[in-house]
């Protein structure tokens, strides 16, 4: 989906409650216009998409409300009924949204004059609806099936919200609730759809009582089952199954469901189960998620005690493969463990047949493994077990995730995720490995997956290769798998949430569980006798682990039974590892630091690479190299042996410092209109190392300070109309009056004059790209900022971001706001503010020079410092903009399948709301609809008096599925000078992007950036693209 | 299976075959060999046997020589060996095909004589399956390449220890790499192109469990990154002025306290990479030369097969 929100606002010094409350929010990007101190804040205008059915977006909104703070500035800029909508929201988006999951299409929109505060009863008819919106505000919403906008305080989880926003679904609640109070006080009126209103309400009442029963096959084979509130999240359960496992060390597990005999899916924990499953039944299944590289790091028994039992299933499966030999011996191990010593009496009571050492089992076989028994005397059950892993981890195919894939010349090969990166397979043959820092990207579109790598040795350019999948789905899968293996084994911390960037609309999916790193580390904490467990076969599937449940518990059997499970007895002596293991984990701790070590040689690559592009995988930079112990003696040895030998690793990746030079100079030389651009060169190199060694988190924090850096920089704005489409990944400052990025900002930048503002949407966007899915991803590289048309919607690049998306329910949502911002210098002149549309033009030009850079990095790459005249950017960007369109595509597709055109119909007016359903050409159905706020104040003053136009500057940063342009600009009219920021934001997402939670996060940010400015105008404009069959 | 990289070179015996004067006549071969002078490539034989025999404590197996198979003493392609498994290859060149065919319909080889000595030349079917039969009568799992459609060289095959790498050459295709994969099932089989009109092993090998020896040539070096790519595992890697210095043979024929041999061609054929071999601190290198063995495209890996009987002790 795609969303575009660009928003002006035009913030006037005088108001300092909207400082106020701008500070307490996030605001990515905020342009800055100066108008007249008198100028009011007051109006502000929010567009926000109407909450979906499914969709709490309302929610989100509300969030603000509640903050005492944020009601002050806030209010101003969003209207009483976003407050109102929260209460809304609340009954929409639980008892609608379940119902309604399938319309994604269903967009229903809320209308509320801040003015009037009319009780719900005055809800109209949609036209209605749509014409008291264009008078004031105008939200839509686009919901995502998949994605539920949790209502969540926005104070307290600004960031997360977006993430976490399923889960904190019942503090929306109440939270709402307190909003709905709050608006009420605000006297917010509502408008709604009147057959929304109705279903939400007996939804709501129905809703609650609902429980559903939940079966969880387990890895002994028993099942668990439990009730369900049927709106539970995925956590829900699957704490409630390790809490019936005892376990503690579940970080590595998770629950999948069996979506077709082929394909199982992990259930997502931060998401309703219910919309997960859609219609399948409530079965599922405890596996292993992330197979630990070294299981003697483990802390408990326990946990490797279930490690086994996957292992079991998996070679008995067959997905695990194993020499005859391996399953003879892994086979002993399992009965030392479960069977204690070779007994020969008892031994000849078993029947070995009841155990599935290998996929098919031979007499042979049997006899090798009891021979081999008979060699573990004396092994305790924890160790049988632990010498099991030992044996079982270095198999190659040992934590493979698999995945069925066609190449681009159509030859069957499979994909095999694992803790080190991406493995190519054709047959049983590795042909190709991608380790993870080697992959700048991961995206998918329809069902194609794509990955972007560094360029090789003697290679200049990133490529970007991609694979065929048999279906989006099965794309999508691929994709989230690559996620979440990537952050689960790569970073230290999972990738911010949501909050730290602009617009988290695109958090959509992201691993979101702890990483190795950090469950390790948590792992060290874990203070308890070693749980009692019971060994079991995991064929015999009457035991129960911890003697509750399900199936049949019966310790009886496991006293006599001859054949099935006696290990009991064992099982307490298992235990005890836990102390030891500590030492492990801090060992793991030391790992992250150690990282640096392996990147430092990489350093400038990354740091080079992070400025390149904005790519979800781009954290390996900060990735962690192995722990493994390995790695540490393979150092040890190199060092052993003479200079003459490299790093035999070190060949792969490499880039050199000097390629990149060339690279990143040829790039930007071209790109650099003005400039510095040597210096922001090493500015960006210095900034990546920081990066590299920050986590995340410093890069959003550089991203501020750039967004602060420039805010101060601009000392008259005038106010610009960003008609432009950010693009991901692209950052394009344009800086007016010699004006640059401010000192801070600089190191950031790369590229780029606006190098800082990159990073650090970069760098965030990254994060949340990686989370983010990939549609948006290749959306939002491809498209650069294209259009410049000012407050209004502009449906080709929604019908692109559509076309890119791919997933079938895209709300693409544009909100333009104006503000006006008085800033620093009131006293200057008010007035005027033109609008400029320019910045981003700049940047598509140069892409379209630089052929060999592939639209998607042209963000990265190309950064332009258009110290030019605006105009002449002005005229650049809508040039290019189509240029870059068609670039993309190119550069997309190279092996996949065509981009699908949607017949696009957009109706630029505020008020109305339109659904286009093209059924025809395109199988995407797409709905748009857009809203414009404008306060009247600044719509006149925006309106397009000619001034004398003093700067012009425009950023643009992109993340994987929101690009932000800001474009500002101070305009000297009349002796008054005025600032006038205008940001456009297109938010790309699937379902699970929560539009309406991203757009208010984004006016939420612009006005935390800039206090003293004033929202003068929202325009939303929302695409969704209507797919009955996905999520 | 056993511990991974530690497995390395672990060998008890080791298996040649004799130098037939077909070799030098370059007839049975019919693939246009260069001359060789046939005594020097019998004496440099012999050393090699004596060496691996005497300097490395192997329990050494010399199969008589072949006139119908002038490849015959090139035996290192004919089988892949790995713990207790050895898989027969199926080599591309179809002349070289009877070195591997299973001594005739009818089980021929069971005559006590296989390697014995006599076999002389019949012209017709020879029983020359000598290489299978030592092996399966020392205990090794005989893997067969059934498949008509495989290709494999045992030299286009590479074990780290951790890993297998198998050269997609001239000689081995992907078909035959697969069946390598099929039949070690426990490691990562990748296959890396060989650009050069050479075997993988030609122009590289390993000279530590974490060291992979490479030639210099661009062959060897694309080679050499290919497998960087692929690895999951950190090697190390030394490069060797000649690409030839690399094919040597990292064994641990096993003894308490005696550091690991590192079998490789010494001064007298490649005077320019000994120093380079030097850095190989953690070997016992033990040169040999085979230059005029060369001439009919041996190298130490083909020479000689080494394996151990009891891998898993």
């Amino acid at each position: 989906m795609t969303t575009e929100v660009a928003s002006a606002s035009e913030v006037k010094k005088e108001s300092d409650q909207l400082g106020a409350d701008a500070t307490k929010e996030k605001p990515k990007e905020v342009a800055e216009n100066q108008q007249n101190q008198s100028s009011d804040l007051e109006e502000e205008k929010d567009s926000q998409s109407s909450p979906s059915a499914k969709s709490q977006s309302g929610t989100q909104r509300q969030k603000r409300q509640k903050d005492p703070s944020e009601s002050r500035g806030i209010s101003r800029f969003i209207p009483p009924w976003l407050k109102k909508q929260k209460s809304y929201n609340l009954v929409v988006a639980k008892d609608g949204g379940d119902k309604k999951e399938p319309a994604q299409a269903v967009v229903e929109e809320q209308v509320l004059d801040k003015e009037e505060s009319l009780p719900e009863e005055e809800r109209q008819a949609k036209g209605d609806a749509e014409e008291a919106v264009q008078r004031k505000q105008q939200v839509i919403k686009v919901d995502i099936e998949e994605e539920k906008p949790s209502v969540s305080s926005p104070e307290t989880q600004p960031a997360e919200e977006v993430r976490k926003e399923e889960r904190e679904e019942e503090k929306v609640k109440e939270i709402q609730e307190d909003k709905s109070e709050e608006a009420a006080k605000r006297e917010t009126k509502e408008v709604q759809t009147n057959e929304l209103n109705a279903e939400k309400a007996v939804q709501k009442a129905t809703k609650k009582t609902k429980s559903v029963q939940c079966k969880v096959t387990l890895l002994d084979g028993t099942e668990y089952s439990c009730d369900l509130e049927k709106r539970a999240k995925g956590q829900v359960l699957f704490d409630k199954v390790c809490e019936h496992l005892n376990l503690l060390e579940k970080d590595y597990f998770g629950l999948s469901f069996q979506e077709s005999p082929e394909q199982k899916n992990w259930l997502d924990p931060a998401k309703q189960i219910k919309r997960q499953l859609r219609n399948l039944p409530w079965l599922f299944t405890f596996n292993v998620k992330f197979y630990p590289p070294d299981p003697s790091q483990l802390t408990e028994d326990i946990t490797r005690y279930f490690l086994c039992l996957q292992l079991r299933q998996d070679i008995a499966s067959g997905r695990l493969p194993c020499s005859f030999v391996t399953h003879a011996l892994l086979g002993s191990y399992t009965l030392q463990a479960e069977l204690g010593d070779y007994d020969p009496e008892e031994h000849a009571s078993h029947d070995l047949s009841d155990f599935q050492f290998a996929p098919s089992q031979t007499k042979e076989l049997e006899e090798k493994v009891v021979e081999l028994h008979k060699t573990h005397r004396g092994l305790s059950p924890a160790q049988a077990d632990s010498q099991f892993l030992e044996n079982a981890k270095r198999l190659s195919m040992y934590g493979v995730d698999l995945h069925h894939a066609k190449d681009s010349e159509g030859v069957d090969i499979k994909l095999g995720v694992c803790a080190n990166g991406l493995l190519i397979y054709k047959d049983r043959l590795r042909i190709n490995r991608f380790a993870w820092p080697k992959i700048l990207k991961i995206s998918y579109k329809r069902s194609n997956f794509y990955i972007k790598v560094r360029p090789a040795e003697l290679e200049q350019f990133e490529s970007t290769i991609g694979f065929k999948l048999p279906n989006h789905r099965a794309a999508k899968r691929l994709w989230k798998v690559c996620v979440e293996h990537h952050t689960f084994y790569r970073l230290v911390s999972p990738e911010q949430p949501p909050k730290a960037k602009f617009l988290t609309l695109g958090s959509k999916f992201r691993y979101s569980g702890r990483t190795q790193a950090q469950t390790r580390q948590a792992s060290t904490l874990i203070d308890r006798p070693a749980p009692h467990f019971e060994r079991t076969s995991s064929k015999r599937a009457s035991r129960i682990l911890d003697g509750a449940l399900v199936g049949v518990v019966d310790q009886s059997l496991m006293k006599d039974s001859p054949g099935p499970g006696e290990v009991s007895a064992y099982g307490r002596g298992v235990v005890s590892t836990a102390i030891v293991q500590d030492g492990d984990g801090r060992r793991d701790l030391r790992s992250p630091t150690k990282a640096p070590h392996v990147h430092l040689t990489e350093g400038k690559k990354n740091s080079l690479r992070v400025e390149g592009d904005n790519i979800y995988v781009r954290h390996s930079n900060l990735m962690l190299e192995d722990l493994d112990k390995a790695q540490e003696d393979i150092l040890k040895h190199q060092a052993s042996i003479s200079e003459l030998k490299r790093n035999f690793m070190e060949s792969t990746p490499e880039p050199r410092p000097n390629e990149w030079e060339k690279r990143r100079i040829t790039p930007l030389s071209l790109q650099i209109q003005g400039r510095k651009g040597d210096h922001l060169f090493k500015d960006i190199l210095s900034m990546t190392e920081k990066h590299q060694m920050a986590a995340t988190r410093t890069v959003e924090e550089k991203a501020q300070a750039a967004d602060k850096s420039s805010h101060e920089t601009l000392n008259v704005v005038e106010e610009k109309k960003q008609a432009e489409v950010g693009k991901d990944e692209r950052v394009i400052t344009e800086e007016m009056n010699g004006k640059e990025l401010s000192p801070g900002s600089g190191p950031g930048d790369i590229r780029k004059v606006e190098p800082l503002t990159q990073k650090d949407s970069t760098s965030l966007s990254s994060e949340s790209s990686s989370s983010s899915e990939s549609e948006e991803e290749d959306v939002g590289e491809y498209r650069p900022h294209h259009r410049v048309t000012e407050g209004t919607i502009k449906e080709e690049q929604e019908e692109d971001e559509e076309e890119v998306e791919e997933e079938p329910s895209q709300a693409s949502q544009v909100v333009e706001r104006e503000a006006a911002v008085p800033e620093a210098s009131p006293g200057r002149h008010a007035g005027a503010s033109v609008s400029t549309v320019e910045t981003v033009t700049q940047e598509h030009v140069v892409a379209p020079k630089i052929p060999a850079e592939k639209s998607v990095h042209e963000g990265a790459f190309k950064q332009d410092v258009s110290e030019d005249t605006e105009d002449e950017q002005h005229k650049v960007n809508g040039e290019v903009s189509h240029v870059d369109i068609d670039v993309l595509p190119q550069i997309i597709c190279c092996s996949e399948p065509p981009v699908v055109k949607t017949e696009m119909v957009t109706i630029s007016d505020a008020s109305q709301r339109t659904e286009i359903s093209t059924k025809e050409v395109p199988i995407v159905q797409t709905e748009t609809k857009t809203i414009t706020y404008e306060s009247p104040q600044i719509d006149g003053g925006a309106a397009g008096d000619s001034g004398t136009l003093l700067t012009a500057q425009t950023i643009t940063s992109d993340s994987v599925s929101t690009t932000t342009t800001t474009h500002i600009t101070k305009t000297i009219k009349g002796g008054i000078s005025e600032t006038r920021i205008e940001k456009r934001i297109v938010i790309t997402g699937d379902t699970d992007i929560d539009h309406d939670q991203a757009l208010a996060q984004a006016i939420r940010e612009a006005r935390e950036q800039h206090p003293d400015m004033s929202v003068t105008r929202v325009v939303v404009h929302k695409e969704t693209e209507l797919d009955e069959g996905e999520e | 299976m056993g511990t991974p990289g530690e497995g390395l070179g672990r060998c008890s015996h080791a298996l040649i075959r004799g130098v037939p004067e077909s070799l030098a006549s370059g007839e049975g071969a019919g693939a246009g060999l260069p001359a060789l002078d046939l005594a020097k490539a019998q004496r440099e034989h012999g050393v090699l046997g004596g060496k691996l025999r005497q300097r490395l404590g192997l329990q050494l197996l010399e199969l008589p020589p072949e006139e119908s198979l002038p490849l015959g003493p090139l035996l290192g392609d004919t089988a892949v060996i790995q713990g207790d498994t050895a898989l027969i290859t199926r080599p591309w060149s179809p002349a070289r095909r009877p070195e591997v065919t299973p001594g005739g319909a009818g089980g021929i080889r069971a005559s006590g004589k296989k390697w014995g000595g006599n076999v002389s030349a019949r012209s017709s079917r020879p029983k020359v399956d000598g290489v299978r039969k030592a092996l399966q009568d020392l205990g090794l799992r005989i893997v067969e390449m059934a498949d008509e459609n495989a290709t494999l060289d045992g030299t286009d095959v590479l074990f780290t220890g951790r890993e297998f790498f198998v050269g997609l050459s001239k000689w081995t295709n992907h078909r035959g790499a697969e069946i390598v994969a099929d039949t070690f099932r426990d490691f990562a089989v990748s296959t890396v192109p060989v650009s050069s009109p050479c075997h993988l092993r030609s122009f590289c090998g390993m000279g530590g469990p974490r060291t992979v020896v490479a030639g210099s040539s661009d062959a060897a070096q694309k080679a050499v990154r290919a497998m960087a790519v692929l690895t999951d595992h950190p090697y190390a890697s030394l490069t060797l002025p000649d690409d030839a210095a690399a094919d040597c043979l990292f064994l641990r024929p096993g003894l308490p306290g005696v550091p690991p041999f590192l079998l490789h061609r010494g001064g007298g054929d490649l005077p320019n990479s000994q120093e380079a071999l030097q850095k190989l601190s953690d070997v016992t290198l033990v040169p040999v030369s085979c230059s005029e063995l060369e001439k009919a495209g041996a190298g130490l890996s083909s020479l000689c097969l080494v394996f151990s009987t009891r891998p898993h002790s």
